[in-house]
């Protein structure tokens, strides 16, 4: 199986196989005008209902795999598989939350998160109910009517959330969605995020470039390296879920994994 | 977030018209204005020019022209090919930035001329006009698109062109198809830039109208400013300069209030 060629890339503790693969990502490789390669030979599956993440440091070309899947950009060979069948483009078994939210400043918090919903033509009512149950769950409650300038970044990148949920997609991919957020609304949202996890049975591709934030939501994190961007690990952080966030940031078995994913990439980063 | 600022967000009650127009800057507004009355008049009193009459002296002319009919007839002539070139070139101006900014052909082909037209003194040309189009209406028309055109055609493309990529990739990952990605996503986005050109461009064309009357034929406000200026009547002259203006601040800040109306609801307070 393809899962076990490139578990064996890396030095690391066998993983376990994807059992029931959602996405298959088949020798996928990215040049950007001929010369540079963002992205070699990438072969990997995602397993339905977890969340993998891919974390590698800059220049490895995670967002550019992402956005392969997501159907954004063309590869420049290789083909991806959602549910066994070859996509060339976005399709509404996936929704995408933005590095920079992507929301339409012109667009209420209401429109905002129905705005998935109304492209793939649901009926207004219908989906503002659906927006409107989805800024509950993500903790926006009455903020509906107001705009996104009117909103702190974590709260923007709330509504994003909210829309991508909303479309019911069976998949997210989620391009550093906290990046450009404080630290304390990140740990904020990462808790929720584990606490949507639970609540919605979603699938969750999720790029970042925080080991710490990696080995804290993942179920299993894909190692980059770049130039060209390869798969150079992957890594199950074996961390029990019983554990409350406060501890978890002092359990030995977060703390390994993270030095020894931190000693994989030292090499890469001058 | 602040409690305070929670506060500014609740409070949506409807106000008094005296706190909406503090809040509003309006008593700025007509404190500015008073400000250049008093200076005009100050000046005007120093003796620094002859042609330069009173601040009051010029309101009093206003409104002796504004009584006798004569500044309104002579803005009905100059609002034909004023508003002929405007329609054009609003037109052709926005519809070609958008062609240009959605499509590599349409820009390859198009945007070398605006950059030429924008480039080149344009007043110059104006009497190379009069040997092509004569002095009548099509050469005042022709000044006034001259004038307005490249820049609503400029500022299109550039507004198309600094859509936000990202805003048009979300459009595009929830499966929006082109169109919707245009219509949705691109025109909105692109709209205040765009309104940004509009509003440059009507004030360009009412340069071009006003150049073209008095460099060509004096009709219109061209010929009351001519005609009152040959007899020594600067108030008169003054007046119908500064008739024109608020007449062109008027349009512009119409247009501003078009444009929150039509796009872009947040900007309504």
């Amino acid at each position: 199986m393809q899962l076990s060629m490139t578990a064996t890339a890396g030095p690391g503790v066998p993983v376990a196989p994807v059992r029931e693969p959602i996405v298959e990502v088949r020798n996928v490789s990215k040049l950007y005008g001929n010369t540079v390669v963002a992205l070699q030979d990438i072969d990997l599956s995602f397993e339905k209902g977890h969340l993998t993440s891919l974390l590698g440091p800059s220049g490895c070309g995670k967002t550019t795999l992402l956005k392969i899947v997501a159907g954004l950009l063309q590869p420049s060979s290789g083909e991806i598989r959602v549910k066994g069948k070859p996509v060339n483009g976005p399709g509404a078994e996936r929704a995408f939350v933005f590095q920079d939210f992507a929301l339409m400043p012109w667009a209420s918090v209401l429109e905002n998160a129905a705005y998935g919903l109304k492209v793939q033509g649901i009926a207004k009512s219908e989906r503002e109910d659906r927006a409107r149950h989805y800024i509950g769950e993500v903790g926006l409650h009455g903020f509906e009517k107001k705009y996104p300038h009117e909103l702190s970044g974590g709260m923007r990148q709330r509504v994003g959330l909210a829309r991508a949920l909303a479309v019911d997609a069976d998949i997210l991919l989620m391009d550093e969605p906290f990046s450009a957020v404080d630290e304390q609304t990140r740990r904020k949202f990462q808790e929720d995020l584990m606490r949507l996890r639970e609540v919605e049975n979603k699938t969750f591709l999720f790029v970042t470039h925080s080991i710490e934030e990696a080995v804290y939501v993942s179920d299993r994190i894909v190692l980059l390296s770049p130039r060209p961007g390869r798969v150079s690990e992957i890594i199950d952080p074996q961390i029990s879920r019983e554990i409350s966030p406060d501890d978890l940031r002092r359990d030995e078995n977060y703390l390994d994994t993270v030095e020894r994913i931190w000693t994989g990439i030292k090499k890469y980063v001058e | 977030m602040t409690s305070m600022d929670i506060h500014r967000m609740r409070n949506t009650a409807d106000p008094g018209l005296f706190t909406r127009a503090l809040r509003s800057g309006l008593p700025w507004k007509i404190a500015s204005v008073a400000l250049f009355a008093l200076i005009w008049q100050l000046t005007a009193m120093s003796g620094f020019n002859f042609a330069f009459p009173s601040f009051t002296a010029m309101i009093a002319a206003l409104w002796e022209m504004l009584a006798d009919g004569s500044l309104i007839a002579a803005f009905l002539r100059t609002m034909e090919p004023l508003v002929i070139g405007l329609v054009f070139s609003i037109v052709v101006g926005v519809g070609s930035g958008i062609a240009m900014g959605l499509r590599s052909d349409v820009e390859w082909i198009t945007l070398p001329i605006f950059i030429t037209m924008q480039a080149a003194p344009m007043a110059a040309l104006i009497p190379l006009v009069t040997f092509v189009y004569g002095i009548g209406l099509a050469s005042k028309v022709v000044a006034v698109v001259m004038l307005s055109l490249p820049v609503i055609a400029m500022n299109s493309y550039k507004a198309v062109r600094n859509v936000s990529p990202s805003l048009v990739d979300m459009c595009r990952s929830y499966t929006g198809t082109r169109r919707q990605q245009i219509t949705q996503i691109i025109l909105p986005a692109a709209s205040p830039m765009m309104f940004a050109g509009l509003r440059l461009g009507v004030a360009e064309g009412f340069s071009g109208a006003v150049l073209a009357e008095l460099l060509i034929t004096p009709t219109g406000v061209g010929d009351l400013i001519t005609y009152h200026r040959s007899i020594a009547n600067f108030a008169h002259m003054y007046a119908t300069i500064v008739a024109i203006v608020l007449f062109a601040i008027i349009v512009v800040g119409l247009l501003q209030w078009v444009e929150a109306r039509l796009f872009r609801p947040e900007r309504r307070e």
